[in-house]
């Protein structure tokens, strides 16, 4: 056991868990303590001592998957069945209406087998092949076609609700299919291919790792839902001002405090310190070239704007306009990037970003505003399509503000090659960090606390 | 040293007797913090049990539970230990004529020391569940404070000396994770992530929790339960809520919940009245998603 247990911790290190020497000798040490034929207890006693943090507990399914699966291919009907695609599908309409484990598992083995077009020795990554079973299985289809019988069969008294419940009860099924899937593929290519070899293709980014540019649908939606506790530490972080615990000491309050230590003041009192109450300003940056970002910038806006009252968020192209309006007192952040998106009045020439037009325009506008309790957030690439960059703006605002800080999506390999402009904006803020995934964003906010 | 537990099935049984059902992980990790006397760390969202699980381990072994709440600017005086300065200076005062050497040794014995939670846990002859509730609420300074607890189980007194725990304590840490806890603290404990319960689990909790509730109901519920936990709320609708909108509906006399009667309800079940405002919309609305 000791050395798959080893090899299966070098792979989560290899994914990027964090895995320490003393966690690992507390996995082996939990496997000594729990039977090892319950395939669940087992899987929980590794999880509780190899990962810590609820982020990683979907890399280590699947490193866990790869590599305690039942390798290994059970052919053993599989000259019974030559049956055609009819039964195949109603196998699944079966297997929906009913939902049972074994159905599924039966009905995901014969799919695979039949059409996911596996060979020995194929190169084809798990996902095409996920595709290529389902195309032949018309899960939507008949997923629409049982809501709609179950639907005529209840007669008039069907209701929205019911017919919600009972479509979802169905996705539900289906999405359980999916995995029985990916369980079975993954059986077969782990059979053909090794495990090592599958956790290398299996292998994604941790989410904290995963670039803000190049995130999919999905990875954007799970970032998204990290930011709120994010904004909310952010909060905290700003708002606290200095370090120290207590105000300055209130002597009348240790006075009276010591008459019950005979007259010896044993126990200062201090004045409680009031919370300094600070004043953002997000600038960002919503040009196509930082499309991806942009719409994560906006939904990170959303999230400090819940946290605190006093935000004010502008965004720009080449001109520049004040979305605090959009934020404030909206629940939905898709409404909010929406109607940024439609409404804001940022393009005023060619719709290009112009860095000096917009900062300018920021300064004139709302530059008066801004004072010693500011702090200004600046998000964006610096690229200024090589118009004026007017960095006086910047050196302006540092004076004026408590503090400045510039976030960029760009790897600082990039910074200040072709139009990008990052040291000139840079040396006037009190900070400019690199943050291109949610691991840069953390540590920018954790080093704000510094 | 004695166990609690025999077998995880022992701890899931005995859990489930004080009306906690839980899963077979869960109650594998409960026997295993027991087994290599380790701390746990529970995270997961708000309202999944994660307070109770600590609570029902305590009554299931009829231990006492300690709990320490934890909130920002706890410090060692609240969580570990605090001399009792008040008394000392009686002392003090009382006996200007003894030996100053003989003051100071018995000023700093144990009975001028106010054991706080920490402490008390570890100084307990019996065996003792201690909860350590919201850890993520303290700065991480203060957390240093409680790692030689949780790894050695003693707390050291620069004028005492160290006191080591008779017997180790079954430590539950929860975190609403609204901070990464430092690694030190995570490396320490086992991890417990506590999700909502699968549709089944939260029928059998509704069943034994609720008095009055019929299979029917608690089906139903469950399923409404978890078609609002798929819609993006603000705040879904935790297991604790689901509870008291059992309780509502079963006062209410509801058997069979219509639209209506769900919307008019779902103040219980939800917090923020944009979140109601999309269930709404979701549960009567065109239905068709």
């Amino acid at each position: 056991m000791l050395p798959v247990l080893a090899s299966f911790v070098e792979e989560l290190r290899r994914s990027g868990l964090p895995v320490s020497l003393t966690e690992h000798l507390d996995a082996a040490a939990a496997l000594g303590q729990v039977p090892l034929d319950d395939r669940e207890v087992f899987k929980g006693a590794l999880a509780a001592t190899l990962v810590k943090d609820s982020s990683h507990l979907p890399v280590f399914d699947t490193v866990f998957e790869v590599w305690f699966s039942l390798a290994g291919v059970d052919d053993h009907d599989a000259a019974v069945d030559q049956e055609e695609d009819g039964t195949l599908a109603e196998l699944l309409e079966r297997a929906l209406a009913e939902g049972g484990d074994e159905l599924l598992q039966e009905l995901a083995r014969r799919a695979v087998r039949h059409h996911a077009g596996l060979e020995r020795g194929g190169r084809m990554g798990l996902s095409y092949h996920h595709y290529r079973t389902l195309r032949h299985l018309d899960l939507e289809g008949t997923v629409g076609r049982l809501v709609e019988q179950a639907g005529s069969r209840a007669g008039g008294e069907w209701e929205p609700l019911q017919e919600r419940l009972h479509r979802e009860e169905l996705e539900r099924r289906g999405e359980r299919l999916r995995r029985e899937i990916d369980a079975e593929l993954r059986r077969r290519l782990i059979a053909d291919r090794g495990a090592a070899e599958m956790a290398r293709a299996l292998r994604r980014p941790l989410p904290e790792d995963v670039e803000f540019m190049h995130a999919t649908r999905d990875e954007l939606a799970q970032l998204r839902r990290s930011l709120q506790p994010l904004a909310r530490r952010l909060a905290v972080r700003l708002a606290r001002k200095r370090r120290h615990r207590h105000g300055t000491l209130d002597f009348r309050a240790t006075v009276r405090r010591s008459l019950g230590s005979g007259g010896v003041p044993a126990e200062p009192r201090f004045r409680h310190r009031r919370p300094a109450k600070p004043e953002i300003f997000v600038v960002a940056d919503i040009s196509g070239s930082v499309a991806a970002f942009a719409r994560f910038t906006l939904a990170l806006v959303h999230a400090i704007s819940s946290q605190f009252s006093r935000v004010r968020s502008f965004v720009f192209i080449d001109g520049l306009d004040e979305v605090t309006r959009f934020f404030s007192g909206e629940d939905e952040v898709d409404v909010a990037i929406r109607r940024v998106n439609t409404e804001a009045d940022v393009v005023w020439a060619e719709g290009h970003s112009d860095y000096g037009m917009a900062l300018e325009a920021f300064w004139d506008r709302f530059g008066d505003e801004v004072s010693g309790r500011s702090t200004v957030l600046v998000l964006g690439d610096a690229r200024t399509n090589y118009h004026e960059p007017r960095s006086w703006v910047l050196r302006e605002l540092g004076h004026r503000a408590r503090h400045l800080y510039w976030l960029n999506p760009e790897p600082s390999a990039y910074w200040d090659s072709g139009d990008s402009v990052m040291s000139d904006y840079g040396v006037h803020c009190d900070g400019v960090y690199e943050c291109r995934n949610l691991r840069q964003l953390e540590r920018f906010v954790e080093r704000l606390a510094a | 040293m004695g166990h609690r537990f025999p077998s995880i099935d022992a701890v899931r049984d005995g859990l489930a007797d004080v009306a906690y059902l839980t899963d077979d992980a869960t109650a594998g990790v409960v026997y295993l913090a027991d087994r290599l006397a380790k701390p746990v760390l529970v995270e997961g969202p708000a309202g999944t049990g994660k307070t109770q699980l600590a609570k029902s381990v305590a009554e299931v072994l009829g231990s006492r539970l300690i709990r320490l709440q934890c909130y920002e600017g706890l410090d060692e005086s609240k969580a570990l230990y605090e001399w009792n300065y008040k008394k000392q200076l009686l002392r003090i005062q009382a006996e200007r004529a003894t030996d100053w050497d003989d003051i100071e040794h018995d000023i700093f014995s144990e009975d001028f020391l106010l054991s706080r939670p920490l402490l008390e846990a570890i100084r307990s002859p019996e065996p003792v569940v201690l909860l350590i509730d919201e850890i993520d609420r303290v700065e991480v300074e203060t957390e240093a404070l409680l790692l030689e607890v949780l790894s050695e189980y003693q707390v050291s007194i620069p004028e005492l000396g160290t006191v080591t725990s008779s017997t180790v304590p079954l430590v539950f840490l929860t975190s609403n994770n609204t901070r990464e806890l430092s690694e030190a603290l995570k490396r320490r404990c086992l991890y417990l992530h506590l999700d909502y319960p699968d549709l089944d689990r939260e029928q059998r909790i509704l069943l034994a929790k609720v008095e009055g509730v019929s299979e029917h109901l608690a089906a139903e519920m469950g399923r409404i339960v978890r078609s609002l936990r798929g819609l993006d709320l603000k705040k879904p609708p935790s297991v604790s809520e689901t509870l008291d909108w059992a309780r509502t509906l079963v006062l209410l006399n509801i058997e069979t919940i219509d639209a209506e009667q769900a919307v008019d309800t779902l103040h219980i079940l939800l917090k923020y009245r944009s979140d109601i405002a999309k269930a709404t919309k979701a549960l009567t609305g065109s239905g068709v998603s």
